[in-house]
């Protein structure tokens, strides 16, 4: 299956390895991910303010080229497919935009002189591999099952929120990223913050911040059993995995816990050669676990 | 020839302050078929109304028109002076001159007396084509339909059978009672709910007048106020109908069938009261406070089964989870209610004091416990209803935090409530043993559906309407059906038994008429006319048109017509008309404008 | 109707049927009376109707619109005060007072004491000529005393009352026959003017007119009292009833009511200006256990909300301003309500009770606090509006004497279980309805209308073991069965 990708500026610097993470798993279970042969960085959060120009231009140009790129490549529909979830977010909430109000896009289309009017369809990477490929796919062909390795897994809001806008599963009770994890052979485990903010851009601003909100899922993934934390956001990913710095500072008797990007669990469990999927930018190494579980093959 | 005399009234200064009353009198006299016209300052009084008799004996009169205030306020009134003369009542006919020319146009004097002149030249025009009426007399079951028996359906039936009519009380559950069986106590004294409900089921079950089948529901309603004919299916587990059934032979109950399905009962009504109740909110569709999802948060009515002592609990108040005591419980209201954006917008009323009481029970019991609410505003506007939650504050020691709670989650046995305190400003995290939500008060799965098999029309929310808002609160607009109780809007005990007490005065008051009596300005079907389109059929607000079974022409249900006129704008034409504003006379009177 | 029928309510046994009347006294004449005596009326019952007030309606004759649908007061109640005025099956006493009640269900004596009204309402024909002719211009109680400024020849801007010592309540009064106030009419003050009296085509005017007594048979009585509002006076902190453009609830409905003493127009009373900023203070004498009254009054909440809509749709530049404690809109559509003040017609409500009203030049001064942000807040508003406590009407105490009934600490009549029989007094064949018992809104107390109807006739069926007797169509009126 072929669907246009946005891979973002975040995949296509410091988090280059969850970018290889995802191409390569996606490859391997039939997800033809192609690349947009133009792109540009969709802005993150500031095209939600829609009374700017630039801040719609700039994802609808993406949206444009994605369109573009499937008449041009002939895919069987024009869908595009992001692994960040604020692009993901940014997007999708431009094309609703889009799609909804006339007048602005007539506006926008005469800035970037192309005629676009929604289109294309954006899901998230996830939703693709739970609804166009299926878990039960990737189940079969799962190579190295991930040894029932106690994972929570952790959504944040890009995903969610604004629920009638972006949401593809239950806001207050997901399980896209739990089933997968199920399918490859972790088991999943339920805790009640898997939607809770982590701070986003307060990391720069007010690490303080991001810290304590990291804590209170980190904790209450840690008490209800959970040995690893999975999550489809780098940024969250970012946040929870940097500020266990501070945290036994803060925290007398806190344990470190690994936090996976969901594609790295995901080209492990298919057998890839997982070693250039950024396992050394995190704070909390993962990769005494994985050996611990034998699931180590870099 | 028609001989019609007028009579103006100058309505004191009403209307002749405005209005040129000799000139009306002057051009008035002239017009062709008025052989008489005079003038009176007050024509609703006794004398005004003497003077028309005296000249419909006089002058031979055969219509009588009065120019005055606007029909609604004296149209019976001429009719029944008219009538008592020997005149037909439908044949007097009233000209607003009132409200629609000396009121509109007080300025304007001139052009307001001639304004009155041309509208009553239109009424004239009008009552030469006028004919003689009589009201319909219509048949009259009187037997009363209760559907529901909770506390409203058990006190309208009472109402009613006490009155000496027979009644049938139709309850969809094996038991009597409905919601008030489930609740612990009542506010405001607390005591237990089973007496006082129990003493009414007991009159009720033991009534001469009522049958009672449980385990029923109204599977369809056909026919019209005064006859309805109502057939109910029973399930089969019980024998049979509890009482009266010695006595009444109406219900006719089919022969019995093999025990797996159910029975059918079918029988004549000539009203019925609605009184379905109301469910909670499925909390699961509560997602931000965990509904479903948590052993230890439930709902309100799961609560009060915890503190009745014939209780799945044995009325020890318990942790689901893990049967302790719960030391610490937190009670969020406004779940699911005043939420336009994801769930009800409307207020459930009863929750804020349910919760002051289920609060006060519960330190009654576990006096070193501690409860929470959360709130956004208090509502306890019933008797003696502020003094209680105030009690429950400062007696108990119940701690209301003003803030709507935005997550409840379950971890480590704990379950804990994120809220505001909005009078400090500050998030507040409370850990609790139990939590309770307040969930919204919504009607009973079906009511939308059983509105539909009646006719009578509920809101976007299934709560059944009501007549009107603030005059006809316990009737329909469906004639012969009346809402009593939660099904209308959910709404605490007493307010709950005298709305019922209402909707039986209802029943009542159409009762004690021998037979029916309907206004004959109604609609009629040419039948020579008639092609058989069918379309005034849709157009009925009322239900009144069918089609003939094998006459293949459009009928009116003189019971449900109301004469709103909207099938005779319909037809095509014309055959549909009313009784005494038929096209001809409608014409006639623009033509006598022009 | 079997033996068993006859005793088939456990707790009344042994009735006998002697001398049994199958009429009913009700005593009120406001919505919750009107209500009842329409339904005994039209199922054939005779009913005696009695009210203090010279016309019929109640407080609900002085509203301008009625939340939450914003109906016209009048409009939607006329039919029924019509209706009331010209049923064959009601005798209607107003400007009465019960005076004297004896003897049990199914026969009671009462005797009703009429007022001089100083008027021959025989010969009366409602001109108004007398009212007109009137010299006085006095504050009067249906207007709620209200003084409204009128500019005098000479140009001064001079307070009015808004009533004539003769007068009729208003111009859809029923019945519409006029009255003398004798504590302002200037010949029984001062033994001059009686303008009236020349003026009056008929010659109906008698100024030595006495009031005069009627006796009734009656199976069953409906007290339907009503409330009155909590005296001004008694609110020290928010001016003692003596502040200019101070003014109560019902003396704002006035206000806004087209028939009202402005014709509608807002209108500040002390100088006729359009107010800019009006502030509503709710609970000014309600939830006050330390210093008024304890209890909730239920419907000011609602009211208000409605006045600040009411009064932004005529000053469209206005800035209306709610303080509130908790807001109780919790009847149907009632939330919605208050919402649509909020958001649509940006009535501003402040959390917070009001601590001290009082003037400042031209201005009225409110301090109170806004709780949320706990901060105190000052409003220098044009106009203020107190929700004053309900409270019974005057008289209550006096007559559950005299009924050897029960009234609570406050004066609201007892219901008999509360919960369970909410109509019932301990007396077998008195019921109650209406605000009587406690404050309520009015389609509550229209159902309790109808649920005390309901009662009666029950009530006679079993007595007289009359039920279901069939009555002639001509005494329910023609075509009113239908229709109601």
């Amino acid at each position: 299956m072929k669907v246009s990708y946005f891979p973002g500026c975040t995949l296509n610097t410091t988090g280059k390895g969850y970018d290889n993470a995802v191409r390569a798993s996606a490859a391997a279970v039939g997800l033809d991910l192609v690349e947009l042969p133009e792109w540009n960085c969709c802005g993150a959060t500031y095209p939600l303010i829609v009374d700017n120009m630039l801040e719609l231009a700039a994802p609808t140009h993406i949206l444009v080229s994605a369109h573009e790129q499937a008449l041009d490549e002939g895919h069987e529909a024009p869908l595009l497919t992001t692994a960040c979830t604020t692009c993901y977010n940014v997007l999708r909430r431009t094309n609703h935009f889009i799609r909804n109000h006339p007048e602005e896009r007539e506006r926008v289309n005469a800035f970037i002189e192309k005629e676009y009017a929604g289109e294309v369809e954006v899901k998230d990477i996830l939703h693709v591999l739970r609804d166009d490929i299926g878990f039960e796919l990737i189940h079969e062909k799962v190579q190295s099952p991930l040894k029932d390795l106690k994972v929570a897994a952790y959504y944040g809001c890009m995903v969610l929120r604004p629920p009638a806008e972006v949401a593809y599963d239950d806001p207050d009770n997901p399980r896209s990223l739990d089933d997968l994890m199920a399918a490859l052979g972790a088991v999943p485990v339920d805790h009640p913050h898997k939607n809770e903010c982590c701070g986003a851009y307060l990391a720069v601003k007010a690490p303080d911040v991001t810290r304590e909100m990291a804590f209170t899922i980190l904790k209450s993934a840690r008490s209800s059993g959970a040995e690893a934390v999975v999550t489809n956001c780098p940024l969250c990913q970012f946040n929870l995995d940097r500020r266990q710095r501070e945290m036994t500072q803060f925290h007398a008797g806190f344990a470190p816990i690994p936090v996976y990007y969901f594609s790295q669990l995901m080209g492990l469990a298919l057998g890839l050669d997982a070693g250039a999927y950024g396992w050394e930018r995190h704070y909390v190494d993962a990769r005494p676990q994985l050996r611990a579980l034998g699931l180590w093959n870099g | 020839m028609k001989r019609i005399g007028v009579f103006v009234c100058h309505c004191g200064t009403n209307i002749a302050g405005t209005i040129d009353v000799p000139r009306v009198i002057e051009e008035i006299a002239k017009f062709p078929e008025v052989v008489y016209a005079v003038d009176y300052k007050y024509m609703c009084s006794d004398p005004g109304q003497q003077l028309i008799r005296d000249h419909i004996a006089a002058d031979g009169l055969d219509a009588v028109i009065v120019a005055a205030c606007s029909p609604a306020m004296h149209e019976t009134t001429f009719r029944r002076a008219a009538e008592s003369a020997g005149l037909n009542p439908y044949q007097a006919e009233i000209a607003n001159i009132r409200e629609q020319s000396s009121w509109v146009h007080q300025q304007e004097q001139e052009a307001a007396t001639n304004k009155a002149i041309e509208t009553i030249r239109t009424i004239v025009a009008k009552a030469h084509y006028n004919e003689s009426l009589i009201p319909f007399h219509l048949p009259l079951v009187k037997r009363g339909l209760v559907i529901g028996g909770g506390i409203a359906g058990l006190q309208a039936a009472l109402d009613i059978a006490q009155a000496g009519y027979p009644v049938v009380l139709v309850e969809k559950a094996d038991q009597l009672g409905g919601r008030m069986a489930e609740l612990s106590g009542l506010y405001l004294n607390l005591d237990s709910s089973a007496d006082p409900l129990g003493k009414k089921i007991e009159a009720v079950k033991s009534h001469p007048n009522i049958q009672v089948l449980t385990g029923s529901e109204v599977v369809g309603v056909g026919g019209y106020v005064g006859n309805f004919s109502v057939q109910v299916d029973k399930s089969p587990a019980d024998e049979g109908p509890v009482s009266g059934e010695a006595q009444s032979s109406a219900v006719k109950r089919s022969p019995p069938a093999p025990s797996f399905s159910p029975q059918r009962f079918t029988f004549d009504v000539g009203a019925i009261v609605i009184a379905t109740g109301y469910d909670l909110y499925d909390k699961r569709k509560l997602g931000e406070y965990g509904g479903g999802r948590y052993p230890d948060v439930i709902d309100g009515l799961q609560f009060e089964a915890m503190l009745r002592p014939d209780g799945p609990t044995g009325g020890r108040i318990v942790r689901p989870s893990d049967g302790r005591v719960p030391k610490e419980i937190v009670w969020v209201q406004c779940a699911g209610s005043r939420d336009p954006e994801l769930h009800m917008p409307h207020c459930s009323k009863v929750c804020c004091m349910y919760v002051a009481k289920q609060a006060t029970l519960f330190k009654q019991r576990v006096p070193d416990g501690q409860a929470t609410v959360f709130y956004i505003d208090i509502r306890s506007q019933g008797k003696g209803y502020e003094e209680f939650v105030q009690r429950a504050m400062e007696e108990y020691d119940v701690l209301y935090v003003r803030g709507k709670a935005s997550k409840v989650f379950q971890e480590n046995g704990r379950a804990t409530v994120w809220g505001v305190d909005t009078l400090t400003g500050l998030p507040i995290e409370v850990e609790a043993d139990l939590v309770v939500l307040a969930t919204a008060t919504v009607p009973r799965a079906g009511a939308m559906e059983l509105g539909q098999r009646l006719h009578v029309s509920v809101d976007e929310h299934g709560f059944f309407s009501e007549a009107h808002p603030k005059l006809r609160p316990v009737e329909s607009l469906t004639a012969g059906v009346f809402l009593a109780g939660a099904a209308q809007f959910p709404k605490d005990i007493p307010e709950t038994v005298a709305q019922a007490s209402g909707a039986a005065a209802k029943v009542l008051g159409l009762f004690s008429q021998r037979q029916m009596v309907q206004e004959p300005t109604i609609a009629f079907v040419d039948a020579e006319i008639c092609s058989g389109c069918g379309l005034c059929i849709p157009s009925c607000p009322y239900d009144a048109r069918s089609m003939h079974e094998w006459r293949h022409i459009a009928t009116v249900n003189t019971a449900l017509c109301q004469g709103c006129g909207a099938c005779t704008m319909i037809c095509p034409n014309k055959a549909c008309k009313l009784r005494n504003l038929a096209p001809i006379q409608v014409l006639s009177m623009m033509e006598a404008y022009l | 109707m079997t033996e068993e029928m006859l005793h088939s309510d456990p707790a009344h046994k042994g009735e006998e049927a002697t001398h049994l009347s199958n009429r009913v006294l009700i005593v009120g004449a406001g919505i919750a009376g009107i209500q009842a005596a329409l339904d005994i009326a039209n199922s054939g019952h005779e009913v005696v109707l009695v009210d203090r007030l010279p016309s019929v309606g109640g407080h609900m004759h002085q509203l301008s619109e009625t939340f939450p649908t914003l109906d016209c007061s009048q409009c939607i109640m006329t039919p029924r005060t019509v209706e009331v005025g010209r049923h064959r099956n009601i005798k209607l006493y107003v400007y009465s007072e019960v005076e004297q009640v004896q003897g049990e269900a199914g026969s009671f004596h009462v005797r009703i004491r009429r007022k001089p009204a100083y008027v021959r309402w025989d010969l009366c024909t409602a001109c108004g000529a007398c009212t007109e002719a009137c010299p006085q211009q006095i504050p009067v109680q249906f207007d709620r005393q209200l003084e409204i400024a009128r500019t005098t020849k000479s140009g001064q801007v001079r307070t009015y009352g808004t009533g004539k010592a003769i007068y009729t309540l208003s111009p859809q009064a029923v019945p519409k026959k006029p009255v003398i106030d004798t504590g302002y009419c200037t010949w029984f003050q001062k033994g001059k003017c009686r303008l009236c009296e020349k003026v009056c085509p008929v010659k109906a005017i008698d100024y030595e007119q006495q009031p005069s007594w009627y006796e009734e048979q009656v199976g069953a009585i409906i007290l339907a009292t009503g409330y009155e509002l909590y005296p001004l006076s008694k609110l020290g902190e928010y001016g003692a009833g003596d502040v200019p453009d101070v003014i109560d609830a019902l003396a704002m409905e006035r206000l806004l009511s087209a028939s009202g003493p402005t014709a509608g127009l807002m209108r500040r009373p002390s100088d006729g200006k359009v107010p800019k900023e009006v502030v509503w203070i709710q609970c000014a004498g309600s939830r006050d256990p330390e210093l008024h009254m304890p209890y909730c009054s239920k419907i000011c909440c609602m009211y208000s909300a409605k006045q600040a809509m009411l009064y932004k749709h005529k000053v469209h530049d206005g800035q209306a301003f709610v303080f509130y404690i908790d807001i109780r809109s919790a009847g149907k559509r009632y939330e919605e309500f208050v919402q649509r003040a909020m958001e649509e017609d940006k009535v501003l409500f402040v959390r917070g009770k009001v601590s001290k009203v009082f003037r400042e030049g031209d201005k009225v001064l409110v301090w109170g606090v806004d709780t949320l942000t706990g901060l105190p807040v000052e409003v220098s508003a044009d106009l203020v509006v107190l929700s004053p406590a309900m409270i019974p009407s005057e008289g209550t105490r006096q007559m559950a004497e005299m009924l050897r009934l029960e009234v609570d600490e406050f004066g609201w009549w007892t219901e008999c279980e509360g919960n369970l029989a909410p109509l019932e007094t301990r007396r077998r064949g008195i019921f109650l309805a209406g605000a009587g018992t406690g404050p309520k809104d009015i389609p509550e107390a229209v159902s309790q209308g109808s649920g005390a109807a309901g009662k009666v006739l029950s009530l006679f069926a079993r007595l007289t073991g009359a039920a279901g007797a069939p009555v002639r169509p001509e005494d329910t009126g023609i075509g009113s069965s239908t229709r109601p």
